[in-house]
């Protein structure tokens, strides 16, 4: 674990995997949530990194965090969010081209998957899940879409995300969901937060 | 009972609703947003009586002119420019009458960039995840001014506090922002981090909401590759592959993967807000 000094009021905690900055950012809401921490406007976790922003001393906060050992994230504390999926993408023949597998098995890998949300970013609502072995991750398009509609699920590098809206995308489509993923006058706004457990199922919807 | 809102007869370049922010909720993905000279805003809340955090309107570069449908108290400030009542001169940074139905014209900045107009009793839009800004990177909040737009006031209180001067530092000719280097400074080359606090930067015109973007040297990386998506601050001093930094403002994305070399203190966030293109910009790194 590495503490870097982010201007005068934040910390960037970078460790060495995301199953160590799942833990950590876990550890982070336990303590926050017991009233053990001091106050931070923004915890916000990334794919190696926890963001601590608006810290009044981030020094000592630096010296304390130094003596943490997170515990190892439990797989299945908390339900999970189920997403029912119509796995009918354009680019799900590729991906289960480049899996080495046929259609019927790629949605099977992904249905059988237990995910967690890394993180959030690109668009409110826009979770990065992971979940998937290494042997799936797969590039992003060479070429962006000008427009992936929303409820897109789909998949690039190591990660599984939804389209919370409609917007420009690189990713590979493999299906799409009914869900609303992001609702700013709902609570909570963002079904897919981080730390949330995720499965898909196959077959949602019409 | 008169009908409380205001409606927009001109709208000019770019006017939004903007408050202190929406903070709180940035592991979601959601941008703070909010005034980019948040000492403009405070004060121009003060004088019509608003608590601080109430929302005004913030125009870019050409003004706006409005036609509230109420007697209301306003007060103009951030960027200097003309102000009219129904076409008579009015006072630009106290507070000023304007009789329902008469136009407000808040004229093209004279100097600056963004002028703050504040209404007794606010404006009242709805409140998305807790703020009332316009957040022109994710869409939330109000959408920008458009012609013919009504905007709601809250109640006015009726309190006003005596400001006699108003502290207006006035837009800078040379735009000095202090950094604190890091927390990517080690993927840069030492050729780079001497050009960063050395070289002189100007304002680009493709500066937004978004960032300060700056035309100058580009940091030559010391590290290839690319740095995993990480969190990012107001202020961060962020470098694309094409070397020139941005200075992250309110609406910034809430990550990124571009290596941030340092990072401006907030204080003088108001100041590069304010700087009109071709502006003068030097880093001083300070610790």
């Amino acid at each position: 674990m590495r503490v870097l000094r982010v201007g005068d009021r934040a910390l960037l905690v970078e460790l060495d995997d995301s199953g160590a900055t799942e833990a950590l950012h876990a550890e982070l809401l336990r303590r926050r949530a017991a009233g053990a921490l001091p106050a931070v406007r923004e915890i916000v976790p990334a794919a190696r990194t926890v963001l601590l922003d608006g810290v009044d001393a981030p020094e000592r906060l630096a010296a304390e965090l130094a003596g943490w050992e997170p515990a190892p994230l439990h797989a299945r504390v908390g339900e999970a969010v189920e997403v029912p999926v119509r796995y009918d993408g354009p680019d799900l023949p590729e991906v289960a081209a480049l899996w080495g597998v046929s259609v019927e098995a790629a949605v099977r890998i992904h249905t059988a998957a237990e995910f967690r949300v890394s993180f959030c970013g690109f668009a409110p609502g826009f979770g990065y899940l992971t979940g998937l072995g290494e042997r799936y991750e797969v590039p992003r398009r060479a070429t962006p879409r000008t427009a992936v509609p929303a409820g897109s699920v789909a998949l690039a590098g190591p990660y599984t995300g939804v389209y919370p809206r409609s917007s420009p995308g690189g990713w590979q489509l493999i299906g799409s969901t009914d869900l609303v993923l992001w609702d700013a006058e709902r609570d909570p706004a963002a079904l897919l937060a981080p730390g949330t457990r995720v499965r898909f199922t196959a077959g949602g919807g019409r | 009972m008169s009908d409380r809102a205001l409606a927009v007869v001109r709208a000019g370049a770019l006017t939004t609703v903007q408050d202190l922010g929406r903070t709180g909720y940035a592991h979601l993905g959601v941008p703070r947003s909010g005034a980019l000279d948040p000492a403009a805003v405070r004060l121009v809340n003060r004088l019509v009586g608003n608590p601080e955090d109430s929302a005004v309107l913030e125009t870019t570069v050409s003004g706006c002119a409005l036609r509230p449908r109420c007697a209301v108290t306003v007060a103009v400030g951030g960027a200097p420019c003309p102000v009219r009542v129904d076409g008579r001169p009015a006072a630009w940074g106290t507070t000023v009458r304007v009789g329902a139905g008469s136009v407000l014209e808040v004229g093209a900045a004279v100097r600056g960039l963004r002028s703050y107009v504040a209404v007794g009793g606010g404006i009242a839009v709805a409140p998305v995840l807790g703020s009332r800004s316009t957040d022109l990177l994710s869409g939330l909040g109000p959408a920008p001014l458009a012609e013919d737009t009504v905007l709601p006031l809250g109640p006015d209180t009726g309190v006003r506090v005596a400001v006699d001067a108003p502290p207006w530092p006035g837009p800078p000719d040379e735009l000095v922002l202090r950094v604190r280097l890091g927390p990517r400074d080690d993927w840069f080359t030492a050729d780079a981090l001497r050009a960063l606090s050395t070289r002189a930067y100007r304002v680009s015109p493709a500066s937004n909401r978004i960032g300060l973007r700056l035309d100058g040297p580009p940091l030559e990386r010391a590290v290839a590759g690319e740095l995993p998506s990480e969190g990012m601050v107001l202020g961060a001093v962020q470098v694309p592959p094409d070397g020139r930094p941005v200075v992250f403002l309110a609406d910034h994305p809430t990550t990124g993967g571009y290596p941030v070399v340092a990072v401006v203190r907030e204080a003088d966030l108001g100041a590069a807000a304010q700087a009109v293109p071709g502006t003068p910009v030097r880093f001083v790194p300070v610790r």
